[in-house]
């Protein structure tokens, strides 16, 4: 599961690190540290993080994208990348 | 209704996104919400999905995340093509075609560009073929420099204390390695946010046990029997131990592949109207060309008209949003791009957040906290209002300021309610250096004329 957060959002809130600490950790006071592909077994947490923070800062993958190898060109190499579709 | 020239573009146009990262991601994505059906291509000449950057210099460097799992998610699928592991190397745009490396062509209706930029390499060549010689820009490097950390260095040498550079000085420290710090400039971090930040910034640094070195410049590296960095040489004349060096230079805009097109791009990028339409050489705007992201100047009202050019994460979101949404839209319909400058960093622990153009600032306030407690707000005046505002570790005002920036409201700023500690009792110098001695640079490139500026400067082609 892939996740961003928008920095420029955040306020350290935390809420995501009491939720979800094992995919969002504070650093420092006020900075927040995070696992870019968090396991899929945290889905559900972070679900609840996405929910909870208060400016709304966390972007997950798309649900249904979750299922499919969502931009699968990207492991191949580059000559076989061409004309591959992310459906 | 009429089978207008944009409701056939948005059922069987071709549009194509050069440059396939944060902006042309998310463009792509704007454009289908936006209920684009025909066909979109996106080329990019790395052999990765978009990803995302400012985690390399954080978590990947800090071992809590691995370079190669920072994709960026999806907001919903965009079922395009993508041409990766590809450059584009030139633009017909009379025909109305991207020209691929690889000797295709790719036709387009709208072309929306958003390459960025790359880290500006360490100027001797044979010197930057050494091993353990780094820049910080792209996935693979952020995989080999944490591989390189991880290896236990000896010594640890950063070229340029920008805020990647700084950065990166922070992870190293945490990770308990050694690191020298050179910077050609008074402090760290000057070019963004000027002197008096600066300051703060070098007790940062040194605090936490950086050997920060400045108003000093590396004249060459010199290498071992095995082609492995040994060693530096500084302009002070000593020679500093080092077994990694990373170049942090500041960054140069990709738009080397526009050369001859016609269109209005050079080493500061290319420039755009505020609705992110592209200019072709003659000062004329294109129709069917549309720039996003780094890459991209464009003329900001709340900054005198200024070309900004932003090396900003939020800004590349924005703008992709916004040129998408007028690349798809009537004439009458478009939107300009007013995003208010904003940026984050995060070092030795503490969260810095900026918004506004500093660097335009000439006088500086610190309006909350101390300087000392290294939790603060400043506030930038320019010509008597509130042009910027940096917080350490004090996020939480930077929305109010953002308000005041909008508000083109006055600086020193009149309220009475803040928190005034013996720092915060009246405006002193910014303390900028002066701009035509480059540093590491800015995130915030002023590239436009001013007239308060009454300088022009000729830019001859070529990088
Ligand atoms: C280490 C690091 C840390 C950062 N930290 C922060 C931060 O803390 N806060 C913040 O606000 N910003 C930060 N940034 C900046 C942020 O990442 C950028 O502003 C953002 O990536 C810009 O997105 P973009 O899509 O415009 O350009 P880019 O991400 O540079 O993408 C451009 C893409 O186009 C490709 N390309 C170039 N030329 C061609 C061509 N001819 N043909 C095909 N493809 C081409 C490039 O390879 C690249 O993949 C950081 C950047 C780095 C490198
Ligand atoms: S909950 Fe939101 S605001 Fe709070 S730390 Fe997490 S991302 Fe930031």
């Amino acid at each position: 599961m892939r996740l961003v957060v928008d920095l420029n959002r955040c306020q350290g809130y935390a809420q995501c690190a009491f939720l979800a600490p094992d995919v969002f950790a504070m650093h420092g006071d006020e900075g927040l540290l995070y696992d870019p592909q968090a396991e899929e077994a945290q889905r559900e947490r972070v679900a609840q993080a996405v929910a909870a923070c208060p400016v709304q800062a966390i972007l997950v993958d798309e649900l249904d994208l979750a299922a499919t190898p969502a931009g699968a060109a990207a492991t191949a190499g580059a000559g076989d990348a061409k004309g591959a579709s992310d459906g | 209704m009429a089978d207008t020239a944009l409701e056939q573009l948005k059922r069987s146009g071709k549009i194509v996104v050069v440059g396939a990262s944060l902006a042309g991601l998310r463009a792509a994505e704007t454009m289908r919400e936006k209920g684009f059906a025909g066909s979109l291509t996106l080329i990019g000449d790395e052999p990765y999905e978009p990803y995302d950057r400012p985690p390399l210099s954080k978590q990947v460097l800090l071992g809590k995340g691995d370079a190669e799992h920072t994709a960026l998610p999806r907001r919903r699928a965009i079922d395009a093509e993508w041409r990766l592991g590809v450059a584009a190397s030139g633009l017909d745009m009379a025909a109305r075609k991207v020209l691929l490396a690889d000797g295709e062509e790719v036709p387009y209706d709208r072309l929306l560009i958003a390459t960025g930029v790359r880290a500006r390499a360490w100027p001797n060549e044979a010197e930057r073929e050494l091993d353990g010689v780094f820049t910080l820009r792209t996935r693979e490097d952020g995989a080999a420099l944490a591989r390189s950390l991880n290896a236990g260095p000896r010594r640890v040498l950063v070229i340029g204390a920008g805020f990647t550079g700084s950065e990166i000085a922070s992870a190293c420290r945490e990770r308990g390695l050694e690191v020298t710090v050179a910077e050609r400039g008074d402090a760290p971090l000057v070019g963004a946010l000027g002197g008096v930040i600066g300051a703060v910034a070098a007790e940062l640094h040194r605090e936490n046990g950086v050997d920060l070195r400045t108003g000093i410049m590396v004249t060459g590296l010199e290498g071992d029997a095995t082609g492995r960095v040994r060693a530096a040489h500084l302009s002070d004349g000593t020679t500093l131990e080092c077994d990694v060096v990373v170049a942090s230079l500041g960054a140069q805009r990709n738009t080397e592949w526009l050369t001859g097109s016609g269109l209005g791009a050079g080493p500061r990028g290319i420039a755009c109207d505020a609705g992110c339409r592209a200019f072709d050489i003659r000062g004329i705007v294109t129709d069917d060309v549309y720039v996003a992201g780094d890459v991209a100047r464009s003329p900001h009202a709340l900054f005198g008209y200024q070309f900004l050019s932003l090396e900003h994460w939020g800004n590349a979101v924005a703008q992709a949003d916004t040129a998408a949404h007028n690349m798809l839209s009537e004439s009458t319909d478009r939107r300009p791009h007013l995003w208010v400058p904003a940026f984050w960093s995060s070092q030795f622990g503490v969260n810095i957040k900026s918004v506004g153009v500093p660097s335009m600032g000439t006088e500086i306030m610190i309006t909350q906290g101390s300087r000392a407690e290294r939790r603060f707000t400043g506030v930038y005046g320019y010509q008597g209002r509130v042009i910027g505002a940096v917080t350490f570790d004090n996020s939480r005002w930077l929305q109010f300021y953002e308000q005041q920036i909008e508000a083109t409201a006055p600086f020193p700023p009149p309220f009475t309610t803040v928190d005034r500690r013996s720092d915060g009792q009246r405006p002193i110098p910014a303390d900028f250096p002066d701009p035509s001695v480059p540093t590491h640079g800015p995130t915030i490139t002023l590239s436009g004329y001013s007239p308060a500026d009454r300088r022009i400067t000729f830019t001859p082609a070529g990088h």
